[in-house]
């Protein structure tokens, strides 16, 4: 059988930057191809030139670029439209912005229809609803009239769906389709797909998560700066890895790899070595690593550090950094979070995995005493802290730091990284401070360079080293971490990993890590709280927990997690759900 | 475009500090043999009904001119912040009194708002440009206050709060600087509206009164003889679009470039 669609040699430029450089692929009816890559790697450009919308300064070009006897290069834009409307169904990334918030999604899904074929309003209305249920969405006749913000994540995504395949396309785009999406609804949204390819639609699945990919898609390309490194049978491609980038992609995901293994490759300068051993460019912090160097009148956060946590150990000899007792609060008539209690010791990592809803971000507040419980309470280091005043707990501010999941809009728009570093230092700006921003910079593996610029300048995973240095800045105990890497690539999301990892050994630190990616608490966590609709469901050490789940919600939530092929399945799957 | 704005700008300056250097005449001197004359050599914006110089007229208000729309914009945009500030930060009976209270300023039509206050407070240079300070500020209030309040709930300020930055830290050094930026576009762009407020009330008779070197003032005195002496109106009316559109550009021009970076 030919290929359905036949892609060589594709290229695409905008100006004189080439995103897309000799792509060729093919796909037959009832196959999927998976395309994967990380952010910028050109994967979803090569999606919107196969539809012919990769825009008017893009420049495309290609050897041949045909679906069934169309050449797409060639067509006519009206041509091009029917194309897209009845042949190729495309699912965008972001279900959201693809919709219209003010048009019901019943009328969004009938326009291809009504511009497509010659049917009574009383034809598509069924049709509509029809395909509504097709793609399993609850109670059609209530969700065709309703707008997009009134539908959940997992629906809004269904409906596009509904929309794209409202014709019965030979070909589905998806571009990143479960992105944002929490692992039981993706599960639900792969099956779905699955299902149509199963029906004969041939399917381009695009993303950067290996394991949705290798779920679904039979043969794989990995792609890495607009070039296909290396493609294959996805179970071959994920089990014997030949190109670098490839292998470096399948290291970097959390899943298989225990606690205290390293994601990434050994980081290169300007990295922070772990040991003490002083690198050339950063004697004076190095040296100050071993303690009690308070002499050296440049002494680096990490000796201030360590005098404190000399300091401190006959303080509190074992108490917990964190005491949670009991914890409720309510928005309305909505329970966010009910009767949660754990306990956090020093250089530990308390995972708190749930979905979105779960409550898990409203724990955070509560820790980091950004919102009171309506019951219950938090202690700080053995201190009163969710009933303390806000002047009471001011000193002990600095002993806890937050990171978020958007570093970004973390950082005051008007600052300079240097500035947002120096800010967080408990003596202001003192005349130390500039050195010792430096130095807190390198720590996290930034070059000082970056002093000076903008935050909005730096990539998504540089943003996150600026974050983790600002909270590190004030030698805390605490840093309730609340979805620290789910916006990052998967091997920038290793290095923060291994980051965060070495400063805990280093430093001393507990982590509050707050995450919906169960391949991330199981990596992180020594500890792991399963949240569901406020509750804690199950909790207990996190081997412990993942190898043998006793509640059926945990047993659901792993079994909808997707794995990276057979030959690697990470762990025991529970006989329940999918 | 803003090349163009920053050079106008530029000669509106150097008009309004150092008259003499650009018109050494005497913006006063009256010469009755010389009324009427249109624009030429001798005097290139023409004469009016007492034979003063029109362009010496034009140069030496220009000082008058600007200084009322700045000092105008002043007063409206420090009324404004405070204002702004008690909603964004007061308790929530103080932002809904406050929200109020701009709301019912709204109701009138800012013009008819400062000849109200000129009536209780008579004609003049100061009363005029503090009516139109007065009138501008519920519109930068509302600006300011919706600003503070999206600052304020922003995640870099609980960020601060999370260092264990007290409140007063809080708004000195996170709030006060980002409000600011924006307020500085604000006043660019309305230093232009003030101007041709000013003017309107001088031309009103409200303001500076005939026969000071004031541009409002001078299409007042020249709109008796608008059909016979076009140049009368005319040259101060293009000083008072030229300034606005001016500094109206060059705000803009600020604002592009704040969103860019």
């Amino acid at each position: 059988m030919s290929a359905l669609l036949s892609v060589r040699g594709l290229r695409v430029r905008f100006g004189d930057a080439e995103v897309v450089s000799d792509v060729s692929f093919d796909v037959a009816a009832g196959e999927c191809v998976g395309i994967v890559g990380e952010s910028g790697s050109g994967k979803s450009v090569t999606a919107r030139a196969l539809l012919g919308l990769a825009g008017r300064q893009a420049s495309v070009t290609a050897d041949e670029l045909r679906f069934d006897e169309t050449q797409i290069l060639d067509a006519s834009a009206a041509r091009l439209r029917s194309l897209r409307g009845r042949e190729i169904g495309y699912v965008s990334q972001g279900a959201l912005v693809a919709l219209d918030p003010l048009r019901p999604v019943g009328r969004e899904i009938s326009d291809s229809l009504r511009l497509h074929t010659s049917s009574t309003p009383a034809q598509r209305r069924a049709r509509v609803l029809e395909l509504l249920a097709d793609v399993g969405v609850p109670d059609p006749e209530l969700r065709a009239g309703q707008r997009p913000d009134e539908l959940s994540g997992g629906l809004r995504q269904r409906a596009v769906i509904a929309s794209a395949i409202a014709l019965g396309p030979r070909l589905i785009i998806a571009d990143e389709p479960t992105t944002a999406l929490d692992s039981t609804v993706q599960a639900g949204i792969l099956d779905l797909l699955e299902r149509l390819r199963s029906e004969g639609a041939a399917l381009v699945l695009i993303s950067h998560d290996l394991a949705v990919v290798s779920r679904l898609a039979s043969r794989v390309l990995v792609m890495h700066e607009g070039r296909i490194v290396e493609s294959g049978p996805s179970a071959s491609v994920l089990a014997e890895p030949q190109h670098p980038y490839t292998r470096r992609l399948i290291a970097a995901v959390p899943t298989d790899r225990p606690r205290g293994t390293r994601l990434g490759p050994t980081p290169a300068v300007p990295a922070p070595a772990p040991s003490p051993a002083p690198a050339p460019a950063t004697p004076a912090p190095a040296t100050s690593l071993n303690g009690n160097s308070g002499v050296t009148p440049v002494a680096g956060r990490d000796s201030a550090h360590a005098r404190r946590a000399e300091a401190r150990t006959p303080e509190f000899p074992s108490t917990p950094v964190v005491v949670a007792a009991g914890l409720s609060r309510s928005f309305g008539a909505r329970l966010a979070v009910d009767d949660v209690s754990f306990t956090l010791q020093r250089g530990r990592t308390l995972g708190i995995v749930g979905e979105s809803g779960s409550g898990k971000t409203t724990v955070a507040r509560l820790v980091l005493a950004l919102d009171r419980p309506d019951s219950g309470d938090v202690r700080l280091l053995g201190k009163p802290w969710s009933t303390a005043t806000e002047r009471e707990r001011r000193p002990l501010r600095p002993r806890v730091g937050a990171i978020y999941q958007d570093a970004l809009s973390s950082f005051d728009p008007r600052k300079t990284v240097g500035q947002i570093v120096a800010d967080a230092l408990t003596h202001g700006r003192s005349q130390r401070a500039g050195v010792e921003v430096a130095d807190l910079l390198r720590r996290v593996g930034l070059d000082e360079r970056v002093m000076n610029r903008r935050p909005a300048r730096l990539s998504g995973g540089q943003q996150q080293r600026v974050a983790i240095a600002r909270a590190i800045a004030p030698a805390p105990d605490l840093i309730v971490c609340d979805e620290p890497v789910s916006s990052l690539d998967v091997s920038v999301q290793a290095q923060v990993l291994d980051l965060l990892d070495e400063l805990q050994r280093d430093l001393g630190l507990s982590y509050l890590f707050i995450t919906h990616d169960l391949g991330v608490v199981r990596h992180v966590s020594d500890e792991v709280l399963v949240m569901r609709a406020g509750r804690v469901v199950e909790r207990g050490a996190t081997e412990q927990v993942f190898g043998a789940p006793q509640h059926e919600y945990t047993r659901a939530l792993f079994a909808s997690a997707p794995r990276i092929g057979g030959d690697l399945d990470l762990w025991p799957v529970p006989s329940v759900g999918s | 475009m803003e090349t163009a704005a920053l050079v106008v700008v530029a000669f509106l300056a150097l008009a309004a500090l150092a008259p003499s250097v650009l018109a050494p005449g005497d913006p006063l001197a009256i010469a009755p043999l010389d009324s009427f004359q249109p624009p030429s050599l001798a005097h290139v914006f023409g004469t009016d009904e007492s034979g003063r110089d029109i362009y010496t007229r034009v140069i030496h208000g220009t000082g008058a001119s600007l200084l009322i729309g700045i000092a105008a914009t002043a007063i409206g945009l420090g009324l404004a912040l405070v204002f702004g500030l008690l909603a964004g930060f007061g308790p929530r009976w103080l932002d809904f009194g406050t929200t109020r209270f701009l709301e019912v300023l709204f109701a009138f039509p800012g013009l008819l708002f400062a000849l109200l206050f000129i009536v209780v407070y008579g004609p003049g240079v100061v009363t005029s440009t503090i009516a139109v300070g007065l009138s501008t500020a519920p519109g930068y209030a509302r600006i300011i206050r919706s600003r503070v309040i999206q600052v304020r709930t922003s995640p870099y300020l609980e960020a601060a709060l999370v260092l264990g930055r007290g409140r007063p830290s809080r708004i000195v050094r996170h709030v006060l600087p980002n409000v600011a930026g924006s307020l500085f576009v604000l006043a660019t762009l309305g230093i232009g509206q003030s101007i041709v407020w000013a003017s309107s009330l001088s031309y009103l008779g409200l303001g500076a009164v005939p026969p000071a070197a004031e541009w409002g003032a001078m299409l007042s005195a020249g709109r008796t003889y608008i059909a016979s002496f076009w140049w009368m109106t005319f040259f101060p009316g293009l000083f008072i679009v030229l300034s606005a559109a001016a500094t109206t550009l060059l705000g803009r021009g600020i604002q592009q470039r704040g969103r860019e970076s």
